[in-house]
């Protein structure tokens, strides 16, 4: 796909854009050796799939959708033949609904409350045909939604990932002025940094990201709130600020012998993947570790192993029962062939002068040596304490989380919300959309207030 | 082993299930490998003087994701020239003695008809079907159902044919009609040996909504054709059924229109038919479907210990009465089976919006005085785990409508369970008869 349509789309009438730090992928970047997992459907594939729906009433999916789209009735209008209806209800429910197609985990949210299950029927495959929903409604830049009248009302948005556009988007169509501070050069946040390549490649993420702004959003990009930007400024030029700065980044696992040549960091790595000029795998990688046992582990070794790496081995502290890693993810990675080594905790990294040998790893009781090419650590994200302690009076939690009341998003500080990865709740695109819409909802409540006088 | 061999008005064939007279039946060539596969009969795609035919010819309609669940055709009569249909249905019938072979005709004038018949039984074929309900082109020339549809010269054809014949006599009915009745009696009167029917039904199938124009497109234009295939079931099963029951009738039938599998067949005949003829399921699966055809009636009929299909023929007409003779103290309250119900709710949807309000999600209370056997476990599941919902039905309100049960996606889920009254049986008629045929609450009130 990909190059075409979106620089079809950059060139043209998205002038909000053009007034910010332009953006481009390198063109020969990794992800684009990797093949769709699961690629478009066809008309009659999606068809097919569609009429298998049961049409629920207070259908389970909905619920169980962090979004609520009305799942039903968008899959009822792809088997009536009405692709742009069903658009229609994906991207009204949710900005994100393109991307939400092809990254939500289905198979533990919506599908996985499915009637069909206890047919016993396969569930319906809903991110699938999320994406046929809405592919060609993105390609073609239709619009839905246009923004009601000016009501004057400023607002900055802290990071450009799903949370913050999803929140911007929704404030735009209430009448306000969103600006996002985004201190990369281009949009998406992980969404278009981090999705498995096998998932959806970084221009289809910014092709989404770009058909969001286009309704008016404005964002300034290499700013870096906290560093290029005095947060209390934020404050005092805007209404109201919405925090969407996700995590942080990679952890160390703080060993003998982790700094230096073939250990990297695994967001670093995937960042590399996806939006680099061929980087990464300079030099014959015959062994490597992934260190941790999350989905960004599962993703950064099965990434491994579709680049051609014949031994990639999982290093995990704990066992697989209690893994935080999905468990249809951990199947397909040992189907592509990882091995799996738990109860195994890396005691040493060692190198022959700074060349990479292995890593000494501690496998319940026996220490082992083992040799290794390359090592990706993926035991997690730190949090952006540092940045996000300069909101003023904005609480933290224990976890380095952004304490927020659930229903609102709104922080300690009350003309502060905050939404997405940086809050406490489980780490996906559809969470932070959820959150940026409530946001963007509950602030909209509050500036009326306000301008009612409430102040 | 069961005996599925059967005469027909004189027709001898090793089992019911007949190629019906369309494309499947087109040339001798096709004709042979379907008897190969075990087609007992065959009626040869009508033949009369050759005719033109237009490209495209089909349209159909899709159920969900079911292709072809009524199929329409603007396609005429054979546009093979005479001779060489006839000279491949005497090899035909020479390889096949047993099989049989019985050719579709339609003709305009008397002595076409004399001609077209003498010629026709030349071939050897065991007997005769009279198109009289093809619904387009040819009865714009005076044809196929517009003979159908005039009793008056149904009888009268028939009775010309009666006359030139040596060999059994067929009419083929049209539905395009509003009563079946007159036209069957009609063609016995004239002296039909035996009926068939349906022949297609007057449809369109669609239109071309970028273009505007109707299906099956012919260049800008289209026309009306004849529907087919398993959508039009029902209606030939209420015709088949119809004559069946009328005791003017009393000529053996062949029962045509949306026969798929050996159910369908088996439904026919026990509605009345003693062969069945198929059309659009064979252009739909080819000549293969008859080993199902065969296997699956010979295993239905054994189960039910009948060793012939004769004990099968007509089984169900008894049980096909007027609505006035329908018990009215029979009651059936639908059921929903908690083990088995899959939580989609659509039975609460369709029995709220479509039809009596008596089907309630888990926790709903119940009215007072009002008998609702699962309501109370419903509550309780519901209490143990908040995501329970399998609804639950108030059987004080619901009237036994069947809509729940027809729409419910799980086979068996909801069942319609027969209300002990000790009311003895009592129709509408009877009451007409007893003069108690008065509910109140009318215009005269
Ligand atoms: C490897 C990996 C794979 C994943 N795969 C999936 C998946 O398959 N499906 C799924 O649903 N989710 C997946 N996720 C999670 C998903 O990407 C995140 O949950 C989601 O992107 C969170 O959105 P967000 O807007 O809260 O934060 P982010 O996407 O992290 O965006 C935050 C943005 O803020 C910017 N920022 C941060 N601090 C500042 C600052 N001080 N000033 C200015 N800008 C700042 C960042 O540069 C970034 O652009 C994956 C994550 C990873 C790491
Ligand atoms: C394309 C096509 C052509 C047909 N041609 C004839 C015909 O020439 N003579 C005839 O009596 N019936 C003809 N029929 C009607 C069939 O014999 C049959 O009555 C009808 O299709 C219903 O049966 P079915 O549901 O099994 O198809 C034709 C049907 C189709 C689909």
């Amino acid at each position: 796909m990909g190059e075409s349509s979106y620089s079809r789309l950059k060139q043209a009438q998205y002038h909000e854009l053009k007034m910010t730090k332009s953006y481009s992928l390198p063109t020969e970047r990794w992800e684009q050796r990797f093949s769709e997992a699961q690629p478009l459907y066809t008309d009659r594939e999606a068809l097919g799939e569609a009429h298998r729906c049961l049409y629920c009433v207070d259908a389970p999916c909905i619920k169980a959708c962090p979004t609520a789209i009305d799942i039903p009735t968008f899959i009822r209008k792809i088997a009536e033949g009405n692709l742009h209806g069903a658009a229609k209800t994906v991207l009204s429910a949710n900005i994100f609904g393109y991307s939400c197609g092809r990254v939500c985990p289905d198979k533990v949210l919506c599908a996985a409350s499915c009637v069909l299950k206890d047919y016993p029927k396969p569930p319906i495959e809903i991110a699938r045909l999320h994406r046929y929903a809405t592919e060609s409604f993105l390609r073609e830049g239709r619009r839905v939604f246009s923004p009601a009248p000016p009501t004057g009302k400023k607002i900055a948005l802290v990071g450009a990932g799903p949370a913050s556009l999803a929140c911007a988007h929704e404030l735009k169509l209430l009448g306000h002025e969103p600006s996002i501070f985004e201190k990369h050069h281009f949009p998406g946040g992980l969404n278009t940094m981090s999705i498995a390549p096998y998932k959806m490649q970084a221009d289809d993420a910014l092709l989404e990201a770009e058909y969001i702004c286009n309704i008016g959003i404005e964002i300034r990009m290499g700013v870096e709130v906290g560093r290029d930007i005095d947060v209390k400024s934020l404050l005092q030029n805007y209404d109201a600020v919405f925090i969407g700065a996700g995590m942080g980044g990679d952890t160390k696992l703080q060993v003998a012998g982790e700094d230096g040549p073939g250990v990297i960091g695994a967001l670093a790595w995937i960042e590399q993947i996806k939006t680099t000029k061929r980087p990464a795998l300079n030099g014959n990688i015959q062994r490597a570790f992934v260190v941790g046992g999350g989905n960004t582990a599962l993703d950064a070794a099965r990434e491994l192993l579709q680049l051609g790496v014949p031994h990639v081995t999982m290093v995990y502290r704990r066992t697989a029962q209690v893994m935080p890693g999905f468990r249809h993810e951990l199947d397909a990675a040992r189907r592509e062939g990882m091995q799996l080594l738990e109860q195994a905790v890396i005691t040493e990294i060692v190198r022959d002068g700074p060349r990479l040998k292995g890593a000494r790893i501690r496998v319940v009781d026996e220490e082992i040596f083992m040799p290794a090419d390359l090592i990706i650590m993926a035991i997690g994200q730190s949090i952006g304490r540092e940045a996000l302690s300069k909101f003023s009076g904005v609480e933290l939690n224990s976890a380095g989380e952004v304490q927020v009341d659930p229903a609102t998003g709104q922080t300690s500080n009350r003309r502060i919300h905050a939404g997405g990865d940086a809050t406490p709740g489980i780490k996906l695109v559809v969470r932070a959309v959820a959150d940026g819409k409530r946001a963007a909802q509950a602030m909209h409540r509050d500036l009326l207030q306000s301008a009612k006088g409430g102040k | 082993m069961v005996e599925l061999s059967v005469n027909f008005a004189g027709i001898k064939s090793p089992n019911p299930f007949w190629l019906a007279s369309g494309p499947p039946t087109n040339s001798g060539e096709q004709v042979m490998r379907a008897f190969d596969l075990g087609w007992g009969g065959a009626v040869w795609k009508t033949i009369g003087d050759p005719i033109v035919n237009v490209s495209s010819r089909l349209g159909a309609v899709d159920a969900g994701d079911f292709r072809m669940a009524g199929l329409n055709n603007i396609e005429l009569i054979s546009d093979r020239p005479l001779a060489e249909n006839l000279r491949e249905i005497a090899e035909v019938k020479k390889r096949f003695p047993e099989r049989a072979v019985v050719v579709s005709l339609m003709m305009e004038s008397k002595e076409d008809w004399r001609e077209i018949i003498r010629r026709t039984e030349d071939t050897g074929c065991d007997g005769l079907e009279l198109n009289f309900g093809c619904p387009h082109g040819m009865c714009e020339r005076g044809m196929g159902s517009a003979v159908g549809q005039e009793p008056k010269i149904i009888r009268e054809i028939t009775a010309w044919a009666r006359e030139f014949a040596k060999t059994p006599i067929i009419v083929k009915l049209t539905p395009n009609i509003t009563d079946i009745i007159e036209p069957g009696r009609a063609a016995v009167e004239g002296g039909a040996h035996a009926l068939s029917l349906i022949n297609t039904i007057k449809s369109l199938t669609g239109v071309d909504l970028d273009k505007f124009v109707p299906y099956p497109v012919v260049g800008g234009r289209s026309t009306s054709g004849g529907l087919c295939g398993p959508a039009v079931k029902p209606i030939a099963l209420h015709m088949v059924g119809t004559l069946a029951k009328d005791a003017h009738i009393g000529v053996p039938i062949s029962a045509i229109g949306g026969i798929s599998t050996w159910r369908d067949a088996a439904e026919f005949m026990a509605i009345g038919a003693t062969t069945v003829q198929i059309c659009t399921a064979v252009m739909h699966y080819g000549y293969r479907i008859i080993e199902g055809l065969i296997d699956g009636l010979s295993n239905y009929l054994e189960d039910r210990r009948m060793k012939s299909v004769s004990e099968l023929i007509g089984r169900a007409v008894p049980a096909l009465v007027d609505w006035g003779e329908l018990d009215l103290n029979y009651r059936v309250v639908a059921d929903i089976n908690p083990d088995t119900c899959i939580g989609c709710q659509l039975c609460v949807v369709a029995c709220d919006d479509g039809a009596h309000q008596c089907i309630y999600v888990a926790g709903a209370e119940v009215k007072r005085g009002h008998v609702a056997p699962r309501a109370t476990e419903a509550a309780e599941r519901l209490a143990a785990n908040p995501k329970y919902r399998v609804p639950w039905v108030d059987e004080t309100d619901c009237v036994g409508c069947n809509l729940c049960a027809l729409i419910c996606p799980v086979p068996d889920c909801i069942t319609m369970k027969p209300i002990e009254t000790d009311k003895p049986f009592e129709s509408w008629n009877e009451r007409i008869r007893k003069g108690t045929a008065v509910v109140p609450g009318g215009l005269h009130d």
